[in-house]
């Protein structure tokens, strides 16, 4: 392990990566899915069925000709029931395609053919399998959910040498990303090779935090002989898997704020996307599936591999049921997740996991005043001084808050997390973020 | 829609675990941290120690819970901050203070110090300290009558022994020794006599990272540097560091005292300079002052200065802002 190679600041919350050993296994088929027609950041899709259309699994529902998009495919076989607007785990109302499941699922006829598992991703042309990773709607599976392709296209001035697989998966109680790493690793590891040839760039590594060394083993096997690609563990202290954080751990090179890793040279990828990538080249078949872990106060925790559109209330039917009284719902990791405010919500492209909460699980402790102890400081891996950022944002002074730099948080929830006052720090710098956002947008309202 | 046998889910902002150490398990450590000079206080000086202590602790509380009443607000009890302030204000007195002494001095502390200035998070300058400088200024008799503990004889504080600048055979002369000041057999204040009991709850406090590590080395260093280099009489550097450091309450206020959160700066940078501010202005007193307590007007006047300290220090984000390197 390369203890050199740490961020600074960060924190250690419990791991809780109970469900670490539970391999992964398919859910019941739902009888019905839901799939909002934007699962990724930019342009919503415009949906590609009515209302009464028979579909296929893979078949493409939504897409749209926008640069930063990706299209949606049918994740089971039946029939549209519905084009409407849906409550997503982004928190926000989507329009959304929903789909009754036929009895058996179909491969939609029109899927592109599959090159084999023994694809040789040099011979390909790289715009071809950009070309590829945009129509099986791959996006960031490791939350962010930015268009895969959209980060592989190089950019003039600034061409990619290095792409790295983020397979850090930092965040407490998910483990979706260690459990892929472990039984699908050929996967990973082609998906990184068709990323690499993709952008051009000549070198890959894959980060791996030191707490899953069995995934590292199997994937360090897999690339040993040869020399482009590499397996790097790294110490484990949350926020490693950022990609700010994971680009200076593994290169030593810092993104500017406002900038991203391509700025450096850098692509970086979840591995559940390589994997996908891998399956969207050798097989043809897009993205309809996923991994997710489902954990918490549920019977028997553990990981699924989803069709996308499946509701959060059927995961809880899988892993058991409720063992005690449901307080929150969690879409995501504990420390950057999102509250849902309704337990019927869909799993999209970015749902690595649904963590099941119950009263005896929350920190409710009111707020108190700040006592200035700069733990919250010393936490922030971007370096900002968060006590003073929440004091311009509880003030409405934004012009405060930038001179504090508060776009160049990326709401990690560190300094949250050690606040002794439990100052709401997180909530208040989004607000910031989103003031400022709006007034350059010139909107007033 | 599919709601759950409990009803409504809590929606709250990420993230949604925490680390559990709050305001008033910090302000439980600083209590543990100052027992063993508590403690040690009531061994070197008998009742009237232990009697000193609960009377400014007890006013301390009382006070804010007065206060909040009268004010109509929550009591903030609870968070201790108020008996960590009466406890340190008790360390700094003499042991033969009147009964009226520690209780007024508690009372302006978190009256006048602190809920004046909007609570705790809230006061500009510790207000244990200000109720010290407060004590001092408006007492002065009764807040110099030092008593020395095992021959019961009222003598001056050790500090204010030294001649300034020192006679060159002072150490000859009728000062504690070292080793007396280590263990804590000298006259003082409750608290300040014993480095070595102090020292027990600061390794604590530094263990638990409660406290920052730069302002005691920033301030110490500082002042065992500058009174070495400029204290002696024999030219440059023939000072006397180890006196300086162990006497006056040099630790009490570096361990205890500086490091109060609200206080204090809150980047390290900024701590870095208000310990080596206190630690100068420590030494510009006491060599040229005339005066022994350096240490207690060196932290208020860093306190002062503290919005000023994290005003100007902004660090740069990770990776500097794009377009401006
Ligand atoms: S951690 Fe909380 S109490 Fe401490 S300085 Fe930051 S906001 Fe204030
Ligand atoms: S200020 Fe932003 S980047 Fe820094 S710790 Fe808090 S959430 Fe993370």
């Amino acid at each position: 392990m390369n203890l050199w190679a740490r961020f600074r600041g960060g924190v250690h919350p419990d791991a809780r990566k109970t469900t670490a050993q539970c391999a992964t296994q398919p859910l019941p088929r739902p009888e019905r899915v839901v799939l909002p027609l934007r699962q990724h950041i930019g342009a919503p899709c415009q949906p590609l069925v009515k209302k009464g259309d028979e579909v296929a699994l893979g078949q493409p529902i939504g897409d749209v000709d926008a640069p930063v998009s990706a299209p949606v495919h049918a994740s089971v076989s039946g029939k549209v029931v519905a084009v409407e607007p849906r409550l997503t785990p982004g928190g926000r109302t989507e329009q959304a395609v929903v789909i009754e499941a036929a009895p058996e699922d179909v491969p939609w006829e029109g899927l592109p053919e599959g090159l084999g598992w023994d694809l040789d991703p040099e011979s390909l042309d790289p715009a071809f399998i950009r070309d590829r990773v945009r129509q099986a709607g791959l996006v960031g599976m490791g939350g962010a959910g930015f268009p895969a392709a959209v980060k592989l296209t190089p950019r003039p001035g600034s061409e990619p040498d290095v792409v790295i697989l983020n397979g850090a998966e930092c965040e407490p109680a998910i483990t979706s990303d260690h459990r892929l790493m472990l039984e699908q690793p050929e996967q990973v590891v082609l998906g990184l090779r068709l990323f690499m040839r993709a952008c051009g760039a000549r070198r890959g590594v894959i980060g791996v935090e030191a707490n899953k060394p069995d995934a590292a083993a199997k994937l360090s096997q897999l690339v040993a002989g040869d020399p482009a690609l590499s397996v790097e563990v790294l110490p484990v202290r949350y926020p490693q898997g950022a990609e700010k954080m994971l680009v200076w751990a593994l290169l030593r090179r810092a993104v500017p704020v406002g900038g991203i890793p391509l700025d450096v040279g850098v692509v970086v990828q979840n591995v559940a996307t390589a994997a996908a990538a891998a399956v969207a080249l050798a097989e043809g078949r897009p993205l309809t599936h996923r991994i997710v872990t489902v954990s918490g106060r549920v019977a028997s925790p553990g990981n699924w591999r989803v069709p996308l559109g499946t509701s959060f209330v059927d995961l809880m039917q899988a892993a058991g049921g409720l063992t005690g009284a449901l307080a929150r719902v969690i879409a995501g990791g504990p420390m950057m997740g999102i509250a849902q405010p309704d337990l019927d919500v869909p799993v999209i492209k970015t749902t690595g996991s649904v963590i099941l909460l119950g009263p005896e699980d929350l920190h409710e402790t009111p707020a108190g005043p700040c006592i200035r102890c700069g733990r919250c400081v010393t936490a922030c891996p971007m370096g900002l001084l968060p006590a003073q950022l929440c004091d311009a944002a509880m003030a409405s002074d934004w012009a405060r808050a930038e001179r504090f730099h508060v776009r160049a948080c990326m709401e990690c929830g560190s300094c949250s997390y050690v606040c002794p006052a439990r100052r709401p720090l997180v909530q208040s710098i989004r607000l910031a973020k989103s003031e400022l956002g709006r007034r350059a947008r010139g909107g007033r309202g | 829609m599919a709601k759950t046998e409990s009803g409504e889910l809590l929606v709250a902002s990420s993230p949604h675990l925490w680390a559990g150490v709050s305001t008033s398990q910090i302000m439980r450590d600083v209590l543990i941290a100052l027992a063993p000079a508590a403690l040690g206080a009531v061994y070197f000086f008998g009742w009237r120690a232990a009697l000193v202590i609960a009377l400014s602790m007890g006013a301390a509380a009382l006070t804010e819970w007065g206060c909040m009443r009268l004010m109509g607000k929550p009591s903030t009890l609870g968070d201790g901050s108020a008996l960590v302030t009466g406890l340190l204000l008790a360390l700094t007195l003499p042991p033969a203070s009147p009964v009226w002494l520690p209780v007024l001095g508690a009372a302006f502390a978190i009256a006048v110090v602190k809920v004046a200035f909007g609570g705790l998070g809230h006061n500009f300058v510790n207000p244990a300290l200000a109720a010290r400088a407060f004590l001092l200024a408006a007492f002065p008799a009764a807040m110099t009558t030092w008593t020395s503990p095992f021959d019961a004889v009222t003598t001056a504080t050790p500090l204010a022994v030294l001649p300034t600048p020192f006679a060159p055979d002072v150490l000859a002369g009728p000062l504690p020794s070292y080793r007396d000041l280590f263990l804590g057999t000298v006259g003082g204040s409750l608290g300040e006599t014993s480095a070595l009991l102090l020292l027990i709850g600061a390794v604590y406090l530094l263990v638990k990272r409660v406290i920052d590590w730069r302002i005691p080395v920033g301030f110490l260093g500082t002042l065992a540097l500058l009174s070495w280099a400029l204290g002696g009489q024999a030219g440059l550097f023939t000072g006397d560091p180890l006196y300086h450091l162990l006497a006056g309450g040099a630790i009490l206020g570096a361990f205890f005292m500086a490091t109060d959160y609200v206080t204090g700066p809150i980047t390290p940078q900024g701590r870095w300079i208000f310990a080596v501010g206190c630690g100068l202005i420590t030494v510009l007193i006491r060599l040229y002052g005339g005066y022994p307590e350096g240490v207690l007007f060196a932290i208020l006047l860093m306190n002062v200065v503290t919005p000023l300290i994290d005003r100007f220090i902004v660090p740069a984000p990770f990776g500097g802002v794009k377009g401006r390197a």
